[in-house]
């Protein structure tokens, strides 16, 4: 294993393609998801989405904000050739909601809220609700350890050069 | 922010290293150790330690009360004593100004200066209450992985420098690569192509 710091910035552009990968499968390839959580109903663009362009001289950063954050203001930064640095999204599986932030570079999560639980009544029960807590928070980070997993292999495999590559490319010129 | 708040930020950890045997006794003498000291009507300015998740300014971790199913539930607590400059200022000019006075002389010595900045800073330590701030941690044992309810980077820092004193077990924070590494169960020969992949761009 690499120096922590090393691999931290050395490695921060695979959360971000990650990031850009994951808006083109919300987009056009929801089946995809659907093999990695058996109750899975939905994966949705949320309120918010960052771009940063780093090929240009000063990185550029753009953010979208709103219900259902701007496909076209989005696309344009990616033929600028930026990348997503933060995606809040909308899960759904099964009759459960969850929203959150995802960041590129660390994969940390904020702006979570999962479905409602019951408060608890008394102390005895304060085990089942944190629990059920416990539980809806792992629902979500589980989809997304096997969701990076896949999209990790995808990444260095021929595959990615090749026809992934091709078809995001097509997605961004034609969106 | 926690657990139990309507919207919460998580970093993850894997755990490295197991515990032999007596889990939760030693999981118990390990959060006990290092139990939150309060630092109220003392001179000391910060606190960090374990505080129990259901009580956090009551902590108490006997009789198994951290464990919650497969998890131990407990939460980190930093406490800390905030002094604007602007207080801090008020009160070294009128020591500085009663010093003068007293020595009948119209300057202090740099030493001076510095001693009186230490007796004001000290006096209002030991007069303003801590701030708590506390940040909850679900670790599931069996599958070595930790949930710590905060993206701040401080809290984080505190929590892996505390959590290796205490337990003796290293926390491995999940960003981009350990992640890759980790979760995508790789061969030798994809870890070396992890290893080696550079950013590719999606448009020319």
């Amino acid at each position: 294993m690499l120096d922590v710091a090393v691999a931290y910035n050395r490695y921060k552009f695979l959360g971000e393609e990650f990031l850009t990968w994951l808006w083109y499968v919300i987009e056009k390839n929801q089946n995809l998801l659907k093999s990695f959580d058996p109750d899975f109903v939905g994966l949705e663009v949320g309120n918010r989405i960052v771009f940063e362009n780093r090929r240009k001289e000063s990185a550029e950063r753009i953010t979208i904000k709103g219900e259902g954050a701007g496909l076209e203001e989005g696309v344009l930064a990616l033929k600028n050739g930026a990348l997503v640095t933060e995606l809040n999204m909308v899960y759904r599986s099964a009759e459960l909601v969850w929203q959150f932030t995802l960041k590129g570079e660390s994969l940390n999560i904020s702006s979570l809220s999962i479905p409602q639980t019951d408060l608890p009544e008394s102390e005895e029960d304060l085990e089942g609700y944190v629990l059920e807590k416990l539980f809806l928070y792992d629902k979500l980070l589980q989809f997304f350890k096997i969701l990076f997993g896949h999209f990790v292999k995808l990444r260095i495999s021929n595959n990615w050069h090749g026809k992934e590559t091709a078809s995001i490319r097509k997605w961004i010129q034609s969106s | 922010m926690g657990i139990s708040s309507s919207t919460v930020s998580i970093t993850q950890y894997t755990v490295q290293g197991k515990l032999n045997s007596q889990v939760i006794d030693t999981v118990a003498d390990g959060l006990t150790k290092h139990t939150i000291v309060d630092i109220d009507q003392q001179v000391i300015d910060r606190a960090v330690g374990w505080t129990s998740f259901d009580k956090p300014f009551q902590p108490d971790f006997s009789g198994s009360s951290f464990v919650y199913g497969n998890y131990f539930v407990f939460s980190l607590r930093i406490d800390k004593k905030n002094i604007t400059a602007k207080v801090l200022k008020k009160h070294y000019t009128v020591e500085a100004a009663r010093r003068m006075s007293e020595s009948g002389r119209d300057y202090l010595s740099k030493t001076e200066k510095k001693l009186v900045k230490d007796h004001v800073q000290n006096a209002l330590f030991l007069r303003i209450p801590a701030t708590p701030n506390v940040y909850d941690v679900a670790w599931n044992f069996e599958g070595s992985s930790l949930c710590f309810f905060t993206n701040l980077k401080a809290a984080n820092e505190e929590l892996e420098t505390l959590f290796s004193k205490s337990f003796r077990l290293s926390l491995i924070r999940i960003f981009p690569y350990t992640a890759a590494d980790i979760y995508s169960n790789l061969k030798d020969s994809q870890r070396d192509d992890l290893r080696n992949i550079s950013p590719a761009p999606f448009v020319n």
